[in-house]
């Protein structure tokens, strides 16, 4: 165990290693640059400009010295808020989009999870293609079309919630887009959980424990439940690594300052620091979401266990 | 529906599979709606004089309610909104099948060797994944039509090229180019869409294939001597298929949606032609003065989501190694 | 988690539905207005941005010599300054500032306070990216653009030397010299050896040398720099001996920019050309204060980024001060105490929400969270109007949209072609059904003032055909398949229409392409696309504001044209001190320009928004900078 985590942890930093590197030279390959502005500015000014902030300097040198500033745990500042560091901008926007994502996550695997054991458990009953329309919901009609519509008629016509802002201590304000960004997460979790479900139901283990004459419910939870989450498990882990890093719809249709908006916004002007902040923040997220659905996957199915 | 597994021509396990689902109550409905859709975009749009021109625009008579002289009605450009849901959907369930195609071969493959393997190079393939993940996906795509746009035109004129023949007259040219350059100009996106989305159903894949291929069953063909991919052609992809079928029809809509996100960025569908995610879109912004707008290209769109993903199920069921039991 | 929800679901219900009084009520009765500001502001440094987004906070928290008007546009009450006179040439400006002028930490605001602001926004190092805007200060550009030599020889500091002597000289960069063979960013110490050296004094010429590279070529000055032929060793000695012991000297004083501090409070501003707009233009923020004491305390004055502008530091001297800032989610101010009529502010405090989504934003609006919207999105017009017409708002606004073309193509450089195309154009169709509240534009310059350009475009199909046909492509067959370059989705049912239109009106098949922001704008400002969709609002209320960017090399140019003659009507009106005179010199400019079809203005602005009726002292002005300490709430 102690083994499988070291040597995890050292693959990890090579991945922040290789995905710092990639991402350095994508944004570098970008046809535009931060001081690249609608309204132009002066060449002799915009040369000055780049200087300062060692725009001019080949490829290489920014690189070493921006992987350098990293390693150093300074990301440097932006250059579209220009001057504030990212480690403000990150500070500020993160806790906001990691609430919201834990909330939202909490409502998707709330009705997704469940969805997905009764259409299993039913299968091809009216009780299934219910829950899998409901569950389609999610899929069929973009958090685009559901968050405006949820606004529209909680917050504007029955006044019960705010159609936008968000405040981290008032719970009003987290509903309206946690089930927003929590509803498409919630589709795919029903979907893969019915998926998984009936593959594990069909197991030779599950039809004699039936014939033994178990109860429905303890085969439920005793004996499927844990083979049947292994696909939504595989699923949950980089699905709640991106809700809590951000989603850019949702933070425009409510209003919320989170990291999706400065994530968008500094790609749109080529702020290196900022994209790189937030991509070595989001990498890391990766890492560990998916090393925790690996650790979960390895509890749902014991035989793994053995030749790791 | 394509799936990537290998089916043996003629075998009775297909035609019992195919009598399992024509006795499926959700399937067969669903396979009539998705045929009919189908039907609907391909044929209905190529019969002359049936229906009015998508692009033809009527400014003063825009965002008309659905009445007679257009059924559901017109757009913010006073253009017939029934054309443009059928042209739409050609291009629309074109990337959809295309694009989740792509995506799912590329990921079974990945997960499952991943998975089946194991060890180091399991290691290796799912931290490759996990920077693919990680990676500024916008960026990818900014670049990636950069540099692929140039080529389009090139693509366009020699596919245009390849089907009137060399040295036909300008009018089948023309002909020609009117059909074949709306698919060509997606070939940026399928090709950005194809080999970006596939990481999901990698990481699904491999944990489905390994949770397989520590069964019984599994470790009873490895101790008869077959060979690594019959094993896992034969016996392990066969018994992971459920979420795989499941997984590639919730990929379609998600990839539907994403083409109109990308169009705003260059790489899908040209306006003026359309997409049903182009007019889901667009119908959003006006949904609470024209309804309308939004509801039929949504309802066509959620139809065809609903039936593939039951068709799938019913799929699954038909397919499963084991149901034949039940 | 199945149970917290469970019990905070009800309590958050509750909590909402319980709670009668909106968010505008709340704020009405603590006199406070709920402003949506789009976006994000870049900084609140006012040296260092360019944006209306910027201009809206800037405004609420500094303030010019000259303050805007809340009624009229041409209204010119006293801000900064209680009063001004001009000479007859309109080159010197006097302004008289306030007795009881106070920053709001509550220092006097002085004149040197202003000479230090301009000092501040043009110093070469600072590199303020709006500088041009305070370039009318005689002596500005060169101090801006770091003219060593020049300032120096007309200043009279080289003994025995005058700049008429020395004119021929290169002080600027030759760009026709490789510095690659130098390597990467070459710096003085690095060079090893004396072709280097020469190399690198030729290529970056002597404005730009540092006092090293000034003294190696003293020691030898007629072989180590080339001087234009007849000048005399000694005084090309004079002046590398000058330049080189002032190498590191800020040149300000000596540049002589025409901004004086008469007294502390008596403004002295010399310009290098009349300038008959000038209160107009210095109610722009590039000409406000910014409070020396505080600037200096953070940083030296070349400083790019110093905390002086960042919460709790910043200090204003606007009849507000910053409150809160945070970061796409609301930057609020109060009443600053200080302000010399802070007792006819009728505010305690505005909060400024960044809401990017302009139906969010009238959502917000419409379900009582906000006294105004920045935008309206043109499709919930009509349900507006036809619900709740009071909030309702369309007001003329200084901008044009137009389609830039790139006259580099081939066929597009054709004049006759441009002009067909502009001709097919029904631009009335546009502004009716699809930009609405907009006007159709007859010419790039909305009318201001006593200014109304010529009347030159109409939608005339017939002559389109005709002009195209003649250019060589009759009916359009064999025209080339262009594309228009659009960012934005709002744009793109314009650029759809207007697709259309030329389908119809000329045959001509045109691609629209749409990219992303930063690949829109580099695309245009590289010269590598044939036509986009772009827009531009004016910064005050003056036709050069719209006509300046035309010129040969401006960065807002790209379009690929310019003309000589333009250029000498431009600067002749900038010498003429009679306004009417210098007005019609700028009509006959842009009629010369608008029949050449660089670009084809499509529609005048409207600035479509939302303002509740409590709102009072809130009336419509073409510049859109309402004066916020003008403004009361009365429910």
């Amino acid at each position: 165990m102690f083994r499988t985590l070291i040597s995890r942890f050292l693959q990890g930093l090579l991945v922040l290693f290789v995905l710092f590197t990639v991402t350095f030279f994508l944004i570098k390959a970008l046809p535009y640059g931060p001081f690249q502005t609608e309204k132009a500015i002066p060449d002799h000014i915009r040369e000055k400009i780049e200087s300062y902030y060692g725009l001019n300097e080949s490829i290489g040198t920014q690189y070493t010295r921006q992987l350098g500033n990293l390693l150093k745990g300074d990301p440097g500042v932006s250059l579209r808020l220009e001057g504030r560091p990212v480690i403000e901008i990150i500070s500020q926007a993160f806790p906001n989009s990691l609430q919201l994502g834990i909330v939202a996550m909490a409502v998707a695997i709330v009705i997704g999870i469940p969805l997905g054991v009764l259409a299993a458990w039913k299968k091809n009953s009216s009780l299934d293609y219910a829950s899998m329309a409901i569950a389609m919901i999610g899929i069929c009609i973009p958090s685009f079309v559901i968050g405006p519509l949820l606004a529209e008629n909680f917050g504007r016509r029955l006044e019960w919630l705010p159609v936008m802002g968000w405040s981290p201590l008032s719970p009003a304000s987290w509903v309206l887009p946690a089930i927003t960004l929590g509803l498409g997460t919630a589709a795919y979790l029903s979907r893969l959980t019915r998926a998984g479900m009936l593959e594990t139901l069909s197991q030779d283990f599950v039809r004699t424990a039936r014939a033994k004459g178990v109860g429905s419910m303890s085969i439920l939870t005793r004996h499927c439940l844990r083979g049947g989450l292994i696909p939504a498990v595989a699923y949950i882990g980089p699905a709640f690594a991106s809700i809590i890093s951000g989603s850019v719809v949702i933070e425009s249709i409510f209003v919320v300052p989170g990291l999706g908006l400065h994530f968008i916004k500094a790609i749109e002007v080529g702020d290196a620091p900022v994209i790189l902040g937030i991509v070595m923040l989001y990498g890391t997220l990766i890492i560990i979401a998916n090393f925790a659905t690996d650790l979960l996957g390895l509890w749902l199915n014991p035989r793994l266990r053995s030749s790791n | 529906m394509s799936t990537p597994v290998p089916v043996e021509k003629g075998s009775s396990l297909w035609r019992d599979a195919a009598l399992r689902l024509r006795k499926n109550h959700a399937a067969m409905p669903s396979l009539v709606i998705v045929a009919l859709i189908m039907l609907a975009c391909l044929v209905l749009p190529s019969i002359p004089g049936l229906l009015a021109d998508p692009n033809v625009q009527d400014l003063p008579n825009k965002n008309m309610s659905p009445g007679s002289g257009h059924w559901f009605g017109t757009d913010h450009l006073g253009r017939d909104i029934l054309s443009r849901v059928l042209f739409g959907g050609r291009i629309s369930i074109a990337v959809g099948l295309i694009t989740t195609f792509v995506s799912v071969t590329i990921g079974v493959c990945w997960g499952a060797l991943a998975g089946y393997i194991g060890g180091r190079t399991d290691a290796l393939m799912m931290r490759i994944v996990d920077i693919l993940y990680a990676l500024p996906f916008l960026i990818v795509v900014i670049l990636l039509g950069k540099t692929i746009e140039p080529f389009t035109g090139k693509l366009t004129e020699w596919t245009v090229d390849l089907f009137a023949g060399s040295g036909s007259t300008t009018a089948k040219v023309n002909d020609t180019r009117t059909w074949v350059e709306p698919i060509t100009t997606l070939v940026p996106l399928f090709i950005a869409i194809g080999t970006l989305s596939w990481l999901t159903v990698s990481r699904i894949v491999r944990a489905q294939v390994q949770s397989v291929s520590r069964m019984d069953f599994v470790e009873a063909a490895r101790s008869l001597g077959l060979g690594h991919l019959r094993i896992l052609t034969r016996h392990i992809l066969p018994n992971s298929i459920g979420p795989i079928i499941v997984y590639t029809a919730l990929t379609i809509p998600g990839v539907m949606l994403f083409e109109a996100v990308l169009s705003f960025l260059g790489l899908g569908v040209k306006p003026p032609n359309s997409s049903w995610g182009i007019l889901i879109e667009e119908g959003s912004n006006r949904m609470l003065s024209n309804p309308w707008l939004l509801l039929f290209p949504s309802v066509f769109f959620s139809l065809t989501l609903f039936s593939l993903n039951f068709l799938g199920d019913g799929l699954r069921d038909a397919l499963d190694p084991k149901s034949s039991k039940d | 988690m199945t149970h917290r929800a469970l019990f905070l679901l009800p309590l958050a219900l509750c909590l909402a539905g319980c709670q009668r009084e909106t968010q505008v009520e709340k704020a009405n009765r603590e006199g406070i207005m709920l402003i949506g500001n789009s976006s994000e502001p870049k900084a609140l440094d006012l040296h260092l941005v360019t944006g209306v987004i910027e201009s809206k906070l800037i405004g609420a928290m500094f303030e010019g010599l000259v303050a805007d008007d809340p009624e009229k546009d041409d209204g010119l009450p006293p801000g900064a300054a209680v009063s001004w006179e001009h000479n007859d040439t309109l080159t010197g400006w006097t302004f008289h500032l306030q007795p009881d002028g106070r920053w709001s930490d509550g220092a006097p605001v002085t004149a040197h306070d202003f000479v230090f602001s301009y000092h501040r926004m043009l110093h070469p190092d600072l590199a303020a990216p709006y500088v041009e805007m305070v370039y009318p200060l005689k002596n500005a550009e060169d101090y801006n653009k770091n003219r060593r030599g020049k300032i120096l020889l007309t200043a009279g500091a080289v003994p025995n030397t005058s700049w008429d002597d020395m004119k021929d000289v290169g002080f600027g960069p030759d760009a026709k010299v490789d510095l690659a063979p130098l390597g990467e960013s070459p710096k003085w110490p690095d060079l090893t050896d004396d072709a280097q050296r020469k190399l690198f004094v030729t290529a970056k010429g002597l404005d730009a040398l540092p006092a090293e590279a000034l003294e190696w070529i003293l020691a030898d000055p007629a072989g180590r720099y080339s001087w234009p032929v007849g000048t005399f060793m000694a005084k090309a000695k004079a002046l590398l001996t000058t330049m080189a012991g002032k190498a590191s000297d800020d040149l300000f004083e000596l540049a002589g920019v025409g901004a004086t501090a008469v007294d502390d409070y008596t403004l002295q501003l010399e310009l290098r050309e009349p300038v008959p707009y000038l209160p107009s233009l210095v109610r722009h923020y590039t000409w406000f204060p910014v409070p020396r004491h505080v600037v200096l305390k953070h940083g030296k004055i070349s400083d790019r980024f110093t905390p002086w502008s960042l919460y709790p530091n910043i200090v204003g001297n606007g009849p507000f001060k910053l409150k809160t800032w945070l970061f796409h989610d609301v930057i609020e101010v109060d009443r600053n105490p200080h302000y010399w009529n802070a007792a006819n502010v009728g505010l305690n405090g505005i909060r400024f929400l960044p809401i990017e989504n302009p139906y969010t934003e009238t959502r917000a609006f419409l379900s009582g969270q906000l006294h105004t919207t920045y935008q309206l999105p043109s499709d919930l017009i009509k349900e507006v109007r036809e619900t709740t017409p009071e909030y309702l708002r369309q007001e003329p606004y200084v901008g044009t949209t137009f389609i830039r073309i790139n006259t580099t193509r081939p066929v597009l450089s054709d004049t006759r072609v441009r002009q067909a195309l502009a001709l097919a154009i029904d631009r009335q169709q546009l502004c009716d059904y699809i930009m609405e509240g907009y006007t159709p534009a007859t010419s790039l310059t909305p009318k201001m003032g006593s200014y109304e350009p010529d009347k030159v475009l109409s939608f005339d199909p017939e002559k389109a055909r005709a002009l195209l046909a003649e250019a060589g492509y009759p009916d359009g067959s064999g025209f080339p398949r262009f594309s228009l370059l659009i960012s934005k989705p709002a744009a793109r049912a314009s650029a759809e229409a207007i697709q259309a239109m030329w389908k119809q009106n000329l045959n001509v098949l045109i691609d629209i392409q749409n990219k992303d922001w930063g690949s829109y704008i580099s695309a245009q400002q590289s010269l590598d696309f044939d036509m986009a969709s772009a827009g531009w609002i004016g910064d005050y209320l003056d036709p050069t504001t719209f006509l300046t960017m035309w010129t040969e090399g401006n960065g807002n140019n790209n379009t690929g044209w310019h003309s000589d003659r333009y250029e000498e009507l431009l600067s002749g009106a900038a010498l003429e001190a009679d306004p009417a005179k210098r007005l019609e010199s700028l009509r006959q400019a842009e009629r010369l320009m608008m029949d050449e079809y660089p670009i084809l203005p499509m529609s005048w602005y409207s600035r479509n928004y939302l303002l509740r009726p409590e709102v009072k002292g809130w009336h419509p002005l073409l510049l859109d900078n309402h004066p916020y300490s003008a403004i009361r709430l009365e429910p």
